[in-house]
């Protein structure tokens, strides 16, 4: 605890003027890139160097750990990207990046020792597994009697102060966290970038043999095979995250539209204007986003101060992480207090066929093959396939999906990624349940032409439009014409959508019925009445009493109900969650 | 023991325990009195029907380790008031992530308490071995009188992958030896046409409730001789093809109690599937002697299989539509539903549902909740929408991208506009950009 509070002082003291010290005392700092990947906006980067005499920029990475871990190909590719990026502009400044092999706790008191560090400097990381491993380097920084310098930089708000605004708890909607977020001070401004002026007094000290003890090693070093690895759709790297984020801004300014964008098959290709993977490795700083945004709308609306939903992209991002820092069973069914424990099904082959992509549905196989491809996927397409893996066909545990995305999708962050997974699954967030994505009808009005399964599904190219999103309804002469048939050359659908929608949404209905005390027959009634929605909190009620619209007395599953044990788990752990939830309320009432 | 009585009581937000919290005061200065007057008989001085309270509150494992105390609460532990409600959860390791009611616990339930059963339930996994270990807990259920029996598949159905007549022999167990059934719920189940008239032979007095929806082995005629049969059944759910008029007219004669609440799946199993239609004059039959019923209807069918449905007035209260439907079957739904309170669109075209909306608007006057997944609608008509139909809409749930920004509402102001007419702050349905 001691640790923690420490960590959080040193993360609220401006350190934009360090502790004066004696003349004669060598300043010898290391700044410990993790995210923040960025010479940009790199605030503890930037004070780390301020006063120091020599500078060591490193990236701690475990090369056998890699090929082992749950982390993809095309996350290690970006990541490397990244760091060769960020060497050669730290040589453009006359210096390098560091990597370093091994753990942090074995890593840092070798250096600290080793080259006579005192100081030592990272950006703040909200996730609780982060702030564990932080708060381990600061006590054995500590020991070494080596200065910490953190800065927030990787979210647009220190999460604190909005979990303190809020009484303490993390707001449990996306709606209570925007109220909140309208009373926040404004986002602080991008610092300077690191420039080869700045860094003048700061020397970098380079071996000979740098480029073989702290060059950056190659995905063979990591024990990938490259062969046949297609060229990164998604080059990492600050350089590459810059001129996108250029695009980006000359694209919107040219279609003067700030609203979110319509979905239509264009969006599903990766966009050379995408920014979620250099966001979530910090290539991109989210506050120049935001304020490059604003700029912008100011420009082109003359003036007129710009909407919250200007800023979706980056806020959904920023929701996620606040929920998600004190909530170590964040990613996890049991422990969560924010998830609603369903009975999900444990099937192993199933899952496999959804993560290969070998459903038998073209639109969810050919998104799961971009993914493994590419690395990245349109939100709807992700929302696509979670919603068939979970509530809405194979009844699978979103926790399982949300490991298959942590493998492929270069922007999943550990908050983000299970943030969007249960809300997606709605096992959290009040989120109604009622509509499920269809997976023939949906990709069917995203893009008619179908040309976006033709590029991912090759084997499906002969198929004409109509037959495409259900191939297995094709008459068998199409089949043939087409050179595919189905169930041998492609799979059969591998669930009824029509049949497995119907028993999901009951099932769905039973949990939340249990959740909301709910008897009555209206479906949007049973999801309890988000206690966020209004800015006050107005509708309290409608968690307790449940706004009852069928029969009173006899109602359709009383009887039923009053069978179930009142002591189960699940029962328990519903009530558990509405407590919480009940608090809240209470909390946001007083504002 | 008190850790879990706490929670309760916090859980329950301190209103509804605070009867319980009073019967526990007293025996605790009771005891202080006893304590004084002789050390060690406190626990027998408590009363065996405050120990039962205290049990009640207790989850079944910690009730167990409670037997293990003394003669008198394993005793108590063993009081038919405890077994009167069960949920066997029956799930395998290979297949759900969910614990599993212990095997000697079950033995010992049919052991001892089967007489004490009323209220039982089992929550079945997706394997076909849990639904076995089901069917032989049933079988044995020979010496009890359930009132209420649940069969709850929490994941994929698998009583349907049992053989037919290994689930029907079970089943009928039950019915053969609880002769006051009154609720009954075996949605999913191999379930047919003897069973059923077994269950009518012995509870046509008693059943109030039967669920039965996608029960493929029950012909209209067998449900049909429920409801001829069993006079006091309210609630009844199963699918479009057990729905007969001769259904209708015998839940509408005389003898029959007033009908609370219907449900009907429509479900397709190929596309292209023919569905019969139902008479307007048999739901005229059923709102003449049930006025205030519900008919709840969910619809799983592709676009063109609507043909038959909201040709005539029907007197739908809740309407779900989990696939697309067509704007053509939604105008017909503002035609043809007068009763209509909830109606729920998972998806439509790409066509504005604008002049729709607003003509189910004026001519549903009852509705007070609507559901919008992946369709369009202007916002010019949408808030045209909640001004006809104002505060009486309790639940508005749009998906952001449902509302489609119009010459005189963007995105950015819909919400006050709507907020405004419905005298409450409301927001569309988010979804995560990410």
């Amino acid at each position: 605890l001691v640790l923690l509070l420490f960590c959080e002082l040193v993360a609220r003291v401006p350190w934009a003027s360090p502790t004066p010290r004696a003349g004669d005392m060598v300043v010898n700092t290391i700044h410990w890139f993790r995210k923040g990947l960025r010479l940009h906006d790199n605030p503890s980067l930037r004070d780390s160097i301020q006063g120091a005499d020599t500078l060591r920029c490193i990236y701690i990475l475990d090369p056998w750990f890699a090929g082992s871990s749950n982390v993809g190909i095309n996350r290690w590719r970006f990541l490397l990207h990244c760091l060769e990026d960020l060497d050669a502009s730290l040589r453009k400044l006359n210096s390098r990046l560091f990597v370093i092999r091994g753990q942090p706790t074995d890593v840092f008191p070798r250096l600290f020792k080793e080259w006579h560090i005192t100081r030592l400097s990272y950006e703040y990381d909200s996730e609780p597994f982060g702030k564990e491993r932080d708060a381990a380097i600061q006590k054995l920084a500590k020991e070494a009697a080596v200065e910490v310098m953190v800065r927030i930089s990787h979210t647009l708000y220190d999460l604190d102060k909005i979990i303190e605004l809020n009484g303490g708890q993390s707001p449990l909607t996306y709606k209570r966290f925007q109220a909140l977020i309208n009373h926040m001070d404004a986002v602080e401004l991008p610092v300077e970038t690191i420039t080869s002026e700045f860094i003048k007094k700061c020397a970098t000290p380079i071996s000979e043999d740098h480029d073989e003890k702290f060059g950056v090693p190659s995905l063979e070093e990591l024990g990938f095979e490259t062969e046949g690895l297609i060229t990164a759709v998604w080059p990492g790297g600050e350089t590459e995250a810059l001129m996108r984020l250029e695009r980006h801004l000359e694209r919107k300014a040219w279609v003067a539209n700030f609203e979110r964008p319509r979905m239509n098959a264009n969006s599903l290709l990766a966009s050379p204007t995408g920014l979620s993977p250099y966001l979530r490795f910090g290539c991109l700083s989210c506050r120049l986003f935001y304020f490059k945004l604003t700029d912008l709308y100011r420009k082109v609306k003359k003036n007129s101060t710009p909407p919250l939903s200007l800023y979706g992209q980056l806020l959904w991002r920023e929701f996620f992480y606040t929920t998600a820092t004190n909530n170590p069973c964040f990613d996890k069914i049991e422990g969560n207090p924010v998830c609603v424990q369903i009975p999900w099904d444990r099937n192993p082959e199933a899952l496999a066929k959804w993560a290969e992509g070998r459903t038998g549905f073209p639109w969810i196989d050919a998104i799961m093959t971009q993914l493994r491809q590419e690395g990245w996927i349109h939100h709807l397409a992700r929302h696509a396939v979670a919603c068939f893996l979970t509530r809405g066909d194979l009844w699978i545990s979103w926790e399982e999906g949300m490991k298959v995305f942590e493998e492929l999708l270069l922007d999943a962050d550990w908050s983000v990624n299970a943030g969007s997974w249960m809300w997606l699954s709605c096992s959290s967030f009040f989120q109604q349940f009622f509509h499920c994505y269809c997976p023939v009808g949906f990709g069917r009005r995203t893009d008619p032409n179908s040309d976006y399964i033709r590029r991912y599904l090759p084997i499906l190219r002969g198929f004409p439009a109509k037959y495409i999103y259900d191939p297995w309804n094709a008459p068998e002469e199409v089949q043939k014409a087409a050179k595919c048939i189905i169930g041998v050359h492609y799979p059969r659908p591998m669930v009824n959508h029509a049949e497995a929608s119907r028993i999901n949404i009951e099932r769905m209905k039973q949990i939340y019925q249990q959740l909301s005390c709910y008897r009555g027959l209206g479906l949007l009634a049973t999801v309890p009445a988000n206690p966020n929605n209004g800015a006050s909190g107005s509708n309290v009620a409608g968690v307790s009493t449940g706004t009852s619209q069928g029969p009173g007395g006899f109602s359709e599953d009383q009887s039923i109900q009053e069978g179930t044990s009142r002591t189960g788990t699940q029962a328990r752990w519903l009530t558990l969650l509405l407590f919480k939830m009940y608090n809240a309320i209470k909390i946001l009432t007083c504002y | 023991m008190k850790r879990v009585l706490q929670g309760n009581e916090q859980e329950d937000g301190g209103g509804t325990s605070a009867g319980s919290q009073e019967t526990l005061k007293r025996p605790c200065k009771q005891r202080r009195e006893n304590d004084l007057e002789e050390e060690g008989t406190r626990w027998e001085c408590l009363p065996q029907e405050i120990l039962l309270h205290i049990f009640q509150y207790l989850p079944l494992l910690d009730r167990a380790y409670a037997s293990q105390v003394c003669r008198g609460w394993n005793q108590a532990f063993h009081m038919p008031e405890l077994w009167r409600c069960f949920e066997f959860e029956l799930n395998q390791p290979a297949s759900s992530y969910l614990k599993a009611t212990h095997p000697d616990l079950i033995k010992q339930i049919i052991k001892r308490h089967s007489n004490h059963l009323q209220y039982v339930s089992f929550k079945v996994d997706s394997s076909r071995e849990s639904a076995e270990a089901a069917c032989d807990i049933l079988s044995q259920l020979v010496n009890c009188s359930l009132k209420t029996l649940g069969l709850i598949s929490t994941a994929r159905p698998s009583f349907m992958e049992l053989p037919k007549s290994h689930f029907i022999s079970a089943l009928t167990v039950v019915f053969v030896n609880s002769k006051s059934l009154s609720s009954l719920k075996i949605d999913d189940t191999p379930v047919d046409d003897p069973s059923l008239k077994v269950l009518v032979a012995n509870n046509s007095d008693t059943l109030k409730l039967l669920k039965m929806s996608s029960c493929p082995h029950v012909s209209p005629a067998g449900i049909l001789c429920v409801a001829d049969q069993c006079h006091g059944l309210r609630e009844l759910a199963l699918n479009y093809h057990l729905l007969s008029d001769e259904l209708l007219i015998a839940l509408s004669s005389e003898k029959h109690v007033h009908l609370e609440h219907l449900r009907i799946d429509v479900v397709s199993e190929n596309p292209g599937q023919q569905f019969h239609t139902i008479k307007k004059s048999s739901w005229d039959a059923m709102v003449r002697h049930s006025p205030k019923f519900n008919l709840v209807m969910y619809f799983f069918l592709y676009e063109d299989e609507f043909g038959p449905f909201f040709r005539d007035e029907i007197p739908v209260t809740h309407l779900y539509f989990g696939r697309s439907v067509s704007k053509d079957v939604l105008g017909r739904v503002g035609l043809t539903c007068p009763r209509l309170v909830e109606l729920v669109v998972c998806a439509n075209g790409l066509r504005p549902l604008d002049e729709e909306l607003i003509r189910i608007a004026q001519r549903c006057t009852q509705l007070s909740a609507i559901g919008l997944g992946e369709c369009e609608v202007s916002c010019s008509a949408f808030v045209e929408f909640v001004k006809m139909c104002g505060d009486r809409l309790t639940q508005l749930s749009i998906m952001e991208e449902v509302l489609v920004p119009d010459h005189r509402y963007g995105l950015d102001d819909i919400h006050w506009e709507v907020s405004k007419h419905l005298g409450r702050v409301w927001f569309p349905d988010m979804m995560p950009t990410w």
